[in-house]
């Protein structure tokens, strides 16, 4: 696993974008996770509590959405959802092989003064 | 969180057994000073008064995506095939790309690179074969990036080669993450380690061009029931072609040859 270094990126990205806005404290980061992203939102929180010691964000919240998996049916043309992580059709039960959502992992936003 | 694997810390790799960063740019320098104790009284800042809200909606490990889209472009332009291997450890990768590169030869011209916590042991074996091998030591990290497969590349005389191959670390969770600007992932699960590994790790092997059914050879011995990890194999990497091989006798070598021989082919008329 690797979060530890995931939540780094994301810190530095946001004391970046807070730095470059003029702001001296940021008070909140957004984050969305997909399912399939191979990152746990626990572990993510439990690295920002260390990680954010002595910066900006030293007593900053973090939001974390969570993504569920979802997969498309190129010849049914839908999207359906994979919350058990197998990815056939239910209608046609042909494996899909194009994630739609799930693999997300990203810095949304954050909240800064 | 993993303690073990220290993903956090960038940059220590060394190659060939050279640490060109010896230094440690640690950030965990003791904190003598405590902060968020007696904060009753806020200082004099009416609170919410200018809170503002940024968006920023960035993928967050765009720096590695980045660094491998140009490792794929460069590789490209060389007409280089790129796998990436991964496995647990000890699924028998070494011992399969050794047989691979021995079968290929007259075929097709290989270079290796190879990813271990520590020692050169693999590079070695590799370099047995008679196929040039870089050896990356990632120290505490569990998986290879993009800027470590760079400098490796560097090492190598990619304009006499046509097949690139990646060992990546055994390790089935971090290197899902991690794009090295490979044309093809190529997951191995041996028969010894359970038929379930697929359900156990989705997103590695959902994002797998090539699964391996390895040491084959011991199938009888471990019970192993190939139509169970088949069927999830064909459930759990959609797209996956795949291969069951021994390394040890050569069953099941010369279709997985013959298929990187075809798929060199087509880039190269590409
Ligand atoms: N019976 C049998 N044993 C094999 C086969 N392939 C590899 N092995 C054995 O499996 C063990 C591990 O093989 P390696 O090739 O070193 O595995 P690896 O995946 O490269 O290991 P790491 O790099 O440490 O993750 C060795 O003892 C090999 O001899 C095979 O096809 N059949
Ligand atoms: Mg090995
Ligand atoms: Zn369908």
């Amino acid at each position: 696993m690797h979060e530890v270094g995931i939540m780094q990126n994301t810190l530095s990205m946001a004391l970046k974008q807070a730095q470059a806005s003029g702001a001296t404290q940021v008070h909140e980061l957004r984050m969305r996770i997909g399912a399939m992203s191979g990152v746990v939102p626990d572990a993510l929180t439990f690295a920002f509590e260390v990680l954010r010691k002595d910066t900006l964000a030293a007593e900053a919240k973090l939001e974390i959405e969570t993504v569920p998996a979802s997969c498309w049916c190129a010849r049914c043309q839908t999207e359906f959802p994979v919350p058990d992580l197998i990815y056939e059709c239910p209608q046609c039960h042909e494996p899909s092989v194009e994630l739609r959502r799930g693999l997300e992992l990203e810095l949304v936003s954050i909240e800064v003064s | 969180m993993c303690q073990e694997c220290g993903c956090n810390k960038k940059s220590e790799a060394g190659i060939n057994g050279t640490y060109p960063h010896a230094h440690d740019h640690d950030p965990d320098h003791p904190h003598s000073h405590e902060h968020g104790h007696g904060h009753e009284h806020e200082p004099n800042h009416e609170p919410d008064q200018e809170h503002r809200t940024i968006d920023v909606n960035e993928a967050i490990l765009d720096q590695n995506d980045r660094l491998a889209e140009r490792n794929r472009g460069f590789f490209k332009a060389k007409g280089l095939l790129v796998l990436n291997v991964l496995s647990s450890p000890g699924s028998g990768k070494t011992t399969f790309l050794q047989k691979t590169i021995e079968a290929l030869k007259g075929r097709l011209r290989v270079g290796v690179i190879v990813g271990d916590l520590a020692t050169e042991n693999d590079a070695i074996r590799l370099r047995s074969t008679g196929a040039p091998a870089v050896q990356i030591n990632t120290g505490t990290m569990c998986h290879l990036e993009a800027e470590m497969v760079a400098k490796a590349a560097s090492q190598l005389k990619l304009d006499d080669l046509d097949l690139l191959i990646i060992e990546n670390v055994g390790n089935l969770v971090c290197p899902a993450s991690f794009d090295l600007g490979e044309d093809l992932r190529v997951v191995l699960l041996s028969v010894t380690e359970g038929e379930d590994k697929p359900l156990k790790y989705p997103p590695l092997f959902h994002s797998a061009h090539v699964a391996v059914v390895s040491k084959i050879d011991l199938a009888a011995a471990t019970e192993f029931n190939r139509d169970l990890a088949l069927g999830n194999l064909r459930q759990l990497s959609p797209k996956a072609v795949i291969f069951e091989v021994s390394a040890k006798t050569g069953q099941g070598m010369e279709p997985w040859c013959a298929f990187l021989v075809k798929r060199h082919q087509e880039l190269k008329n590409a």
